[in-house]
C-alpha cells in the first residue's frame, strides 16, 4: 500500500530524483503505470533511466544502460540538482519528526559516541534543499516517528512558521509524507498533519506509532485500495529483479 | 607518463603510512583489489576518503588501516550497515577511527576544487542540517557579488588517488565509461594516482561518452581483471549482488572477520578473489 500511494503521488512528465529501495520501487511503478513520461534522475549520475526491472543499488548496470545521458557525480548535484531542474525528491529516512526533519546519520547518544550510527547524509540534504518539493516514505513506528529527530541530517521544516524560507532554501520541502499507516502533509506551520489512513488502519493506531501528539485533519479520508493492475505491474517489476 | 607496473608494486610505491588515500567509484569501478593489497601491505595509519565507503573499506576500517574516514555515505548499499566501520566508531575496534562526515554533493565539490587547483568549492548546501555543527570543513561564506551566504568546502587533495578503470593502453593512458562517478576528479585532485584496469590493449577504441585520462596525468597502471569485484566494470562484468548480501554476517562479527581477513587477504595471492 506504501508503495502504490507513493507511486500515485508522482505525475506524468515530472522529474523526479529517486533514492534507492521504496522510492525507486514507487517511482518505476508509476513510470510503468499512470507516468509513461516520468523522468528519474538518480544520483550515481544516470538521467532519464528507464529500468525494465528495479535496480539493486543506484549503481544497478541497468539505469547507465537505460539512460538518456550518464554523467559524473559532481555534474549530477551542481548543474541539475543545485539550480532548481527537479521536480520532485524521494527520500527515505530512519528518524523523521514533526516537522519532517530526517535524520539519517546517529541516534541516541552524541555524535561522537552514537548509540547507533547510520549510514550518514549521502545526497539528501540537497535534495531537500532544492527539490521543488519532498516526498518522504517511511515505515511507521514510535521509533521512526519522534518529536524531534537526534540529528537534522536534511531539513524538513526546521521548528516550522517559515524556517526554511528564512535560511534562504529554494524548494517547497516535505509536502508530502507516505507511510505503511497513512498520509501525511503538513499545515501551513510545517507541522506534519494526518490526511488520510490506509484501508484497514485506524487513527488511533496511527497516533501510537508517533512519537507526538499528532494532530488529524478534519476532512480525513482513507486511501483508495490498490487496484488490481497496480498490485500486477508492482508483481511484475518485483518478479523481473 | 604512467608507470605499467603489478599491483603489489605499485601499492608498495605509491601509499605510505599516515598517507591520505582515496579510492573511489560510485558503485560501479571500484578498486577493490587494490584495497585489499592494502590491507595485505599492512599500512597503517591511513586518511581514508570516499563518498560511499562499502565493503572494501569496511575491510580496510576492520584491518587496522585507517585512523580517519572523510566520506558521506558509508554502508552496504541494498544491504544495510558497515559493521566494522560501526565497531571502529562505537567501540575504537580495532583502533579508534575519527571522522569528517559530508553530504555527497559536499564531497564531489570538493574533489573539483582539488582537481581545479583551487583552495575550495561553494555550494548552495548543508543550509539547516546540523551538519556544519560537527565538520569543520564546512564554513560559510558571503558571495561578494551578490550578498548571498553559501557554504563553502575546503579542496580535497590526497597523497594518492586509485581508481578502476575498464582498460588502458602500453602507454597508459586509460578509458573508463558507464558511470564515471568521481574518477576522474579523485585522479585530478590527487598528487599521485594509481589505475587498476581490466586489461591493456594495444590501442583504445573511441568510447561514446567514455572518459580518457592522459597518460601524463596518472602515475601508474596496473592490470588487474576483475578487480573491481564484486563491484563491476560495465562491459566487462556484472555486480555480484549475492557477495554484498554473504558480506554482512562476516562483517557482523570480530572473529568471523579476523578469519575471512587471514583466510582471504593476508593468505590469499593478490588479484585472486576473495
Amino acid at each position: 500500500m506504501m508503495t502504490v500511494a507513493a507511486a500515485r503521488a508522482l505525475g506524468d512528465g515530472q522529474i523526479c530524483f529517486v533514492g534507492i529501495g521504496l522510492p525507486s520501487t514507487a517511482a518505476n511503478l508509476a513510470r510503468t503505470t499512470h507516468a509513461p513520461n516520468l523522468v528519474l534522475i538518480y544520483e550515481s549520475g544516470t538521467l532519464g533511466s528507464k529500468p525494465d526491472r528495479l535496480p539493486a543499488s543506484i549503481g544497478d548496470g541497468v539505469l547507465a544502460e537505460t539512460a538518456d545521458a550518464v554523467i559524473s557525480v559532481p555534474e549530477v548535484f551542481n548543474y541539475w540538482l543545485q539550480p532548481g531542474r527537479v521536480d520532485v525528491g524521494f527520500l527515505g529516512a530512519a528518524q523523521i519528526d514533526k516537522y519532517a526533519n530526517i535524520n539519517t546519520t546517529v541516534i541516541g547518544g552524541d555524535y561522537a559516541h552514537p548509540q547507533v550510527r547510520l549510514p550518514g547524509a549521502g545526497g539528501a540534504p540537497e535534495i531537500a534543499a532544492s527539490c521543488g518539493e519532498v516526498f518522504v516514505v517511511v515505515r511507521q513506528s514510535h521509533r521512526s516517528f519522534v518529536d524531534r529527530v537526534d540529528f537534522v541530517t536534511s531539513l524538513g521544516h526546521g521548528r516550522g512558521d517559515g524556517e526554511r524560507a528564512r535560511l534562504g532554501l529554494r524548494g517547497a520541502g516535505p509536502t508530502l509524507v507516505i507511510t505503511d499507516l497513512g498520509v501525511m502533509r503538513p499545515d501551513e506551520t510545517g507541522e506534519l498533519i494526518l490526511r488520510a489512513v490506509h484501508p484497514g488502519v485506524t487513527v488511533d493506531e496511527v497516533r501510537a506509532a508517533t512519537g507526538w501528539e499528532l494532530k488529524v485533519a478534519a476532512d480525513l479520508t482513507v486511501t483508495p485500495a490498490p487496484t488490481a493492475g497496480e498490485l500486477a505491474t508492482l508483481r511484475d517489476l518485483k518478479a523481473r529483479s | 607518463m604512467a608507470r605499467i607496473t603489478s599491483l603489489a608494486e605499485a601499492v608498495a610505491d605509491l601509499v605510505h603510512d599516515g598517507d591520505t588515500v582515496a579510492l573511489e567509484g560510485f558503485t560501479h569501478l571500484i578498486p577493490v583489489a587494490a584495497g585489499q593489497e592494502i590491507i595485505r601491505q599492512r599500512r597503517r595509519d591511513l586518511t581514508l576518503v570516499r563518498m560511499t565507503p562499502d565493503i572494501v573499506y569496511d575491510q580496510m576500517i576492520g584491518a587496522g588501516c585507517a585512523r580517519k574516514l572523510i566520506f558521506s555515505w558509508g554502508g552496504n548499499p541494498g544491504v544495510g550497515s558497515l559493521h566494522r566501520f560501526r565497531d571502529a566508531v562505537q567501540n575504537s575496534w580495532p583502533v579508534p577511527l575519527a571522522i569528517e562526515e559530508h553530504s555527497h554533493a559536499g564531497m564531489a565539490n570538493r574533489y573539483v576544487a582539488g582537481a581545479s587547483g583551487l583552495p575550495f568549492a561553494v555550494l548552495r548546501g548543508y543550509v539547516g542540517t546540523d551538519l556544519p555543527t560537527v565538520t569543520d570543513t564546512v564554513k560559510p561564506i558571503t558571495c561578494p557579488f551578490t550578498g548571498e551566504e553559501l557554504m563553502a568546502v575546503p579542496a580535497l587533495n590526497p597523497d594518492v588517488s586509485i581508481v578502476h578503470a575498464q582498460r588502458a593502453d602500453r602507454k597508459g593512458n586509460v578509458q573508463l565509461w558507464g558511470l564515471v562517478g568521481v574518477q576522474k576528479e579523485a585522479v585530478l585532485a590527487a598528487r599521485r594516482s594509481l589505475v587498476t584496469v581490466e586489461e591493456i590493449v594495444d590501442e583504445l577504441t573511441p568510447v561514446p561518452g567514455g572518459v580518457v585520462l592522459p597518460s601524463w596525468a596518472v602515475t601508474a597502471v596496473a592490470a588487474v581483471p576483475g578487480g573491481a569485484h564484486p563491484s563491476y566494470a560495465q562491459g566487462y562484468s556484472e555486480r555480484d549482488n549475492a557477495y554484498y548480501a554473504a558480506w554482512d554476517p562476516i562483517g557482523r562479527d570480530r572473529e568471523g572477520f579476523t578469519r575471512w581477513l587471514d583466510e582471504h587477504v593476508y593468505a590469499a595471492p593478490i588479484g585472486v578473489r576473495p
